[in-house]
């Protein structure tokens, strides 16, 4: 089991409109790992997802990306104007100048959705477009996916076939996946920690571990709570936090 | 045969084929606004430079890149709604370069000229200028298309894949700030960013790639130019406004046709 470390955030705070958005916020992504990351709205999931891809900086901590890391990047939602003729073929390939690309078919049979090669990309249902994509986020070859809400827009059995199609990809190209997602209970097999945000890091562990932890439960409340436990057959009360995480026994804003 | 007209035809289709594939960035980008603003602004620019007497194309040229950095910069800070912002700026710098203009008593200056363009009084100087813009656009034109492209389409997967958002952004924003600093004297303050979407807006229409739109909207500007040119020469008409109801005709055609594609 390689350990090897793609990008390390320490202590990254941030504050916007003097709201503070993050607040010593660390986490760890490591090769062939999927993380998810969830928490309520305005937690800070996105912010912090935009400061991992380096599209904002944080005001303090630090943020260590291995070098040459190759990130393949999921946006929440991809609004691609009419007035611009674009081929399925053509935005995949849009993103690689000067990068080895992999052939659009190839990416786009690898998320099965081979047939819209050829499609015009505004013409595309939502679930299409979410699959069309993660091909464009696959075409580089990436060490790390990076997914904001993948499974928005898709319907529930598209839900379970899409994130079946991430687990896949994860191990089919050892990369390792950070993953925004309000479904615990579909991801909870395949991933391998769960981090539970808002602001601050209140829980975070195994999938199970999480769903059971305090700091969860006040945040989500029982009924949630209730649908994981379907799920999940581990009751082990451990409350154990690895030493580096910010321990949010008290202090919760929300009821 | 006059050499007036062929400075105008030259001037004007190279213009023409420019301002198609920019115009394309502004239809997609939706920026029509912007060139407006940036053409209202130029006018400002003329002004100062009539009343300081200096080169009038290079003053057109540097107001021009002034304005668009500071729409840039202003765009960055985002303390008005864009649209607001550009409203302000267009109509105020276009209030005070005509309040200058009339003040100054140049007797001269001809202020339709400005404001509609003038294409039948390009001179040779005029077009060592316009050929060398447009030379030097379309030789970056067709360097960055892929990066503008892309960065046209999603900003930050452009980021994320490594481009230097910034950077191309500013510089795509000076291209179309120069293209219009040399349009014009073609078809004038008011009428220029017709030139630019007009076209691009009727290619739109039988194009299914980026490319072909692009193509498609320089060739239909040439053809507006072209019948402008002729129909401002043998009836004597004002040659922008020809130029942009012949634009709006080949639209108006293209459209008119029962839809064969997306």
């Amino acid at each position: 089991m390689s350990h090897e470390i793609l990008v390390e955030a320490r202590d990254v705070s941030l504050s916007l409109g003097g709201r503070k958005i993050l607040d010593r916020v660390n986490l760890t992504l490591n090769k062939g790992k999927l993380l998810t990351l969830i928490g309520p709205n305005g937690a800070g999931k996105t912010t912090l997802v935009r400061i991992v891809l380096g599209l904002m900086q944080g005001e303090s901590g630090k943020l260590v990306r291995k070098p040459g890391l190759r990130i393949g990047y999921m946006p929440q939602k991809v609004f691609v104007e009419p007035t611009l003729p674009l081929t399925v073929e053509r935005f995949i390939q849009l993103g690689a100048r000067g990068q080895k690309v992999v052939a659009a078919n190839k990416v786009l049979d690898e998320v099965k959705v081979g047939h819209l090669l050829r499609q015009q990309v505004s013409a595309l249902s939502g679930g299409e477009m979410q699959r069309v994509l993660l091909a464009r986020a696959l075409s580089h070859s990436p060490d790390l996916l990076v997914l904001d809400e993948p499974a928005q827009g898709v319907d529930i059995n598209g839900q379970t076939e899409l994130y079946e199609l991430i687990n896949t990809i994860r191990e089919r190209h050892h990369c390792g996946v950070m993953m925004v997602s309000h479904d615990l209970h579909l991801v909870m097999a395949a991933t391998d920690e769960v981090i539970c945000l808002n602001q601050h890091i209140c829980c975070h562990g195994k999938p199970e571990h999480v769903s059971n932890d305090p700091a969860y439960l006040a945040l989500f409340g029982k009924r949630q709570a209730a649908t994981l436990a379907v799920y999940t057959h581990h009751h082990n009360h451990d409350h154990d936090i690895a030493g580096d995480v910010i321990k949010p026994k008290d202090g919760h804003r929300h009821v | 045969m006059y050499d007036f007209i062929i400075y105008a035809v030259i001037a004007g289709l190279l213009i023409a084929a420019l301002a198609g594939p920019l115009g394309c960035f502004v239809v997609w980008r939706r920026m029509s606004y912007f060139g407006d603003t940036l053409a209202h602004s130029s006018l400002l620019g003329v002004a100062l430079a009539i009343v300081a007497s200096i080169n009038l194309q290079l003053a057109i040229i540097i107001s021009c890149a002034v304005f668009a950095a500071i729409l840039l910069l202003l765009e960055k800070r985002q303390m008005l709604a864009t649209d607001t912002l550009l409203g302000i700026i267009a109509h105020s710098t276009l209030a005070f370069g005509l309040l200058i203009l009339s003040l100054s008593d140049m007797v001269q200056v001809n202020l339709m000229a400005f404001l509609f363009g003038d294409l039948l009084t390009i001179t040779q100087q005029d077009l060592i200028w316009i050929v060398a813009t447009c030379v030097v656009l379309a030789g970056l034109l067709y360097h960055f298309w892929g990066e503008f492209l892309a960065l046209t389409v999603h900003k930050e997967l452009a980021i994320v894949e490594g481009l230097p958002v910034e950077r191309l952004y500013a510089l795509l924003v000076l291209m179309i700030a120069m293209l219009i600093a040399v349009a014009m004297k073609i078809v004038g303050v008011l009428l220029i960013t017709s030139l630019l979407i007009i076209p691009a807006a009727a290619a739109r229409r039988l194009a299914s790639t980026p490319e072909q739109m692009a193509l498609g909207a320089a060739v239909i500007g040439c053809l507006a130019v072209a019948g402008g040119v002729t129909l401002s020469f043998y009836l004597d008409t004002p040659a922008g406004p020809s130029i942009v109801a012949c634009a709006c005709v080949c639209f108006l055609l293209i459209y008119a046709r029962p839809v064969t594609r997306v």
